[in-house]
């Protein structure tokens, strides 16, 4: 984002001298041919271009990196004491803004046992605004094979969301954060 | 090598030729492609009014809208706030009907399309809202089967045509209701269950038919979404559909820099959520904490979705049903209100505390805290350029 517009700013006034000169260059070269003046002239042009496009070049790439490395967005992660594997996908397979969803929260042990029976409280919000999840989704069902269905999410603006589940079951209790990225 | 170097500065000529014309970056155009108006789907239907979308229903929604007949005194109808000339709003820092109110009127545009209504959100519903006024004593002050009996002395046929049989009306007194005077209150107790039941369903079916009516009520196009078209289709924008610098410049602020894109978003400019943006109290009026104090209101309604009133399944109620119900956001949190249209419709905000665009945003660049809550909003360091340019921008969201 900022890279490139660094990149926009520092295009303008060479690609305005790149073109002037390339016109006169052309007339030139059609009339009287090159004197020497004239051909330093435009090697020197030429070099400022290339310098231009080199750094035009570093401007386009920058951003790739010198960014800070983005939030980790895997669907599927231990939980924080370990004690589950915690996977979070929606239900129908896109996430769409502005909508109650549903999603899949699918709980297995270490050793890969389906979790049944867990309690499960939802919580989360924006960290970059300030402000909590719009609305309070549950766990309304269990689908077997350790998947329970969250009801009632809502990303009401593109962005960074924190979803963290406090789980508890007879195997213990462990939290887990996914992010969701809009 | 001269010929190399000609080959060089023309290469790098064409590659800046080509990147001089962007003025947004692909990020920006998507942020912009979301707010045009051709993306606004169509409307979806609501399963809590099985008459959403009969036209009968919303033709005589559209009477009884109209209709000054629907108040106590014979002399205020929706209409009298919801002006049809001045995009179903009247231009007042606080509506008056049979008295003054303490908030803004709101337009209509796009309305039906909201999962929560009035600034504060305390209905659910369309139909469930349009009941509110009506017996609201500073605006229509009507009261229920005061509405019952109207609806059979003048709309009998009409009606029955549409929702079946009226109810038998001996016995129903010509004033009661469970929100009147202790008068009407008393006589609503005296009445049956059954009475009451019959009441409210014609009362119900009162708001069901002026919903169906405002679902026609939909935003129209404005310069922002011509610009905004011929920017994601690559045309060179013409006639007013070209924005000045300054319009563009308040875009990419709007966009970007400012942030107002993170609430007021999507082709109606508003999340539909509620935030605390510290808009200040009007002095006079009496205390309002926003959406804290609207929850328990839309629980306790008789005619939201999980009432005995609702159309369909009970499905329909996710927003009810997964509701924040207690959190420090909700204090004075108020309605994210769309942008289309708001340049020519001052003042501002949900009791008209700002009469310009510039108050509004100069509001935005100081950020003062709220009087209650925590506000989401942080200053911006806005130069008056800017400030202009964001006005310029919100200018370019009317017709
Ligand atoms: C006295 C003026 C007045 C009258 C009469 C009136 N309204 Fe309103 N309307 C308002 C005000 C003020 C608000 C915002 C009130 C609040 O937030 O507490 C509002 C809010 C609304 C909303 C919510 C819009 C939104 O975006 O949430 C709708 C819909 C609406 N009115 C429809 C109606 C209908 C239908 C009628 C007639 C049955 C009606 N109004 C009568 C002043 C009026
Ligand atoms: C945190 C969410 C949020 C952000 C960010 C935000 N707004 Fe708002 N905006 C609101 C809410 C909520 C209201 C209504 C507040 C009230 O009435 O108390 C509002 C009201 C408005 C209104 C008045 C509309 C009307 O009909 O009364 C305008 C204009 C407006 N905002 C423009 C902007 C601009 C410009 C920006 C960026 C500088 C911006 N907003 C940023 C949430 C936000």
């Amino acid at each position: 984002m900022l890279g490139k517009q660094a990149f926009l700013r520092h295009s303008v006034f060479p690609q305005a001298g790149g073109m002037r000169s390339t016109r006169q260059n052309v007339v030139r070269r059609r009339g009287t041919g090159l004197a020497s003046l004239w051909r330093y002239l435009l090697a020197g042009l030429g070099l400022a271009a290339l310098l231009v496009g080199v750094l035009a070049a570093v401007y386009l790439t920058a951003p790739h990196s010198a960014q800070p490395v983005g939030p980790d967005i895997s669907r599927t992660k231990k939980t924080d004491n370990g004690l589950y594997v915690a996977s979070f996908v929606p239900e129908r397979g896109v996430v769409r803004q502005g909508e109650l969803e549903s999603w899949v929260l699918t709980l297995k042990t270490k050793t890969g046992a389906s979790v049944e029976r867990a309690a499960i409280a939802i919580s989360g919000g924006m960290p970059q605004h300030n402000h909590g999840l719009p609305t309070s989704p549950q766990a309304t069902d269990y689908l077997g094979e350790g998947r329970y269905r969250i009801e009632g999410l809502k990303f009401t603006m593109s962005g960074l969301w924190q979803l963290r589940f406090a789980i508890s079951s007879g195997a213990g209790s462990d939290t887990v954060l996914f992010n969701v990225v809009l | 090598m001269r010929r190399l170097f000609c080959f060089l500065a023309l290469t790098v000529a064409v590659l800046l030729g080509g990147c001089g014309k962007p003025d947004f970056s692909d990020a920006e155009k998507k942020t912009i492609a979301s707010l045009a108006l051709n993306t606004l789907p169509a409307l979806k239907p609501d399963t809590t009014n099985r008459f959403a979308d009969v036209p009968a229903a919303a033709a005589l929604g559209s009477t009884l809208f109209f209709d000054a007949g629907m108040s106590r005194d014979g002399t205020v109808s929706c209409s009298t706030c919801h002006k049809i000339d001045r995009q179903f709003q009247d231009d007042l820092p606080q509506a008056v009907g049979v008295g003054r109110t303490n908030r803004r009127t709101m337009p209509l545009a796009g309305v039906a399309r909201d999962p929560w209504f009035f600034w504060d959100g305390r209905r659910d519903s369309l139909w469930a809202q349009a009941l509110t006024p009506l017996e609201n004593p500073l605006e229509q002050a009507g009261n229920r089967t005061a509405y019952a009996h109207y609806m059979k002395a003048r709309f009998s046929e009409r009606y029955e045509r549409i929702f079946g049989p009226l109810p038998d009306f001996s016995g129903i007194p010509l004033n009661a209701s469970p929100l009147g005077s202790n008068a009407e209150k008393a006589a609503w107790n005296a009445m049956s269950g059954a009475q009451r039941d019959a009441v409210n369903s014609v009362y119900a079916n009162i708001g069901k038919a002026i919903a169906a009516f405002e679902r026609s009520i939909e935003p129209a196009p404005t310069r922002f979404d011509r610009f905004a078209l011929d920017l994601a289709t690559g045309a060179e924008p013409k006639g007013d559909a070209a924005f000045s610098r300054e319009e563009i410049l308040g875009l990419k602020l709007f966009i970007g820099k400012a942030n107002c894109v993170t609430c007021h978003n999507g082709p109606r400019f508003t999340d539909n959520g509620f935030h605390n943006t510290g808009v200040p109290p009007v002095a006079d009026l009496p205390p309002d904490r926003g959406r804290v104090d609207a929850v328990a209101q839309v629980e306790a309604d008789p005619f939201n979705c999980f009432g005995a009133y609702r159309d369909g399944e009970a499905s329909a109620c996710g927003e009810l049903r997964f509701m924040v119900k207690d959190a420090p956001e909700l204090v004075r949190a108020y309605k994210t209100p769309s942008l289309r249209g708001a340049a020519t419709r001052p003042p501002y905000m949900h009791a008209g505390q700002f009469s310009s665009l510039d108050e509004v945003v100069a509001h935005y660049a100081k950020a003062a805290p709220s009087v209650e809550g925590t506000s989401e909003i942080h200053p911006l360091e806005l130069s008056d350029r800017e400030r202009a340019a964001l006005v310029a921008f919100l200018k370019t969201l009317t017709e």
